[in-house]
């Protein structure tokens, strides 16, 4: 199947790949199919694109590469809803804000999107009870050696 | 909008499965109890308003030369 990407140009990709997020994403409810895409084959970052609007297309990353100690439950209403049988099966992301300057950007780990790879079943889960500013977690923590 | 009055200790049901129950007031402040199936996930409205929110700027702040930076 071959589909227009807001970052990648026209690709093909296998359908059997295709997530369904039951209940869209926060401000954008109405898309339900996304692909991920990693954006190269070396960096770490990749797309979660829209199968029905090439221009919803988000740019996301593992949240480990940033907060390594990043962790947190999933409640009975995830795992119901996302139809998970065991962890291993669950990929997490983070979407990026990606503004002028490295230090300026962000990855929102308050609300990560939370993927069963086996049932392909996704969603964006908001987490309760965090310490942490998570919202908008720096990419890079701005020091003396960043230009 | 349907609206109720309720004292403290007394409740609303939604359907058959959803319980809101006025547990205290305190000048302005309400504390609701809520009890609800599992699988049903309640957030205060705010919280998912910000997530919206982020989610649009994330689609309008897209500039990918700032990862050529990380490593």
């Amino acid at each position: 199947m071959n589909i227009q990407t807001k970052f990648l140009g026209a690709i093909d990709i296998e359908e059997r790949n295709i997530l369904t997020f039951p209940e869209g994403i926060p401000g954008f409810e109405e898309y339900n199919k996304f692909i991920i895409i990693p954006l190269n084959e070396t960096s770490p970052f990749l797309t979660l694109q829209s199968i029905d609007n090439a221009q919803v297309g988000f740019m996301i990353a593992s949240p480990y590469a940033f907060k390594p100690n990043y962790a947190f439950d999933l409640t009975q209403s995830d795992v119901v809803q996302l139809n998970i049988e065991q962890p291993q099966d669950v990929v997490v992301y983070g979407i990026l804000t990606l503004r002028d300057t490295l230090v300026n950007s962000t990855i929102n780990l308050l609300a990560p999107i939370v993927v069963n790879e086996k049932q392909k079943l996704a969603k964006q889960i908001v987490l309760t009870n965090v310490e942490d500013d998570l919202l908008r977690y720096p990419l890079k923590v701005a020091e003396g050696s960043v230009k | 909008m349907l609206v109720l009055t309720r004292k403290i200790g007394e409740t609303i049901l939604i359907g058959e499965t959803i319980e809101v129950k006025v547990v205290a007031i305190d000048g302005e402040q309400v504390k609701l109890g809520i009890e609800a199936p599992k699988t049903l996930k309640i957030f205060r409205k705010e919280l998912y308003e910000v997530i919206q929110q982020e989610n649009k700027d994330a689609l309008h702040h897209q500039n990918l030369n700032v990862l050529d930076e990380w490593q």
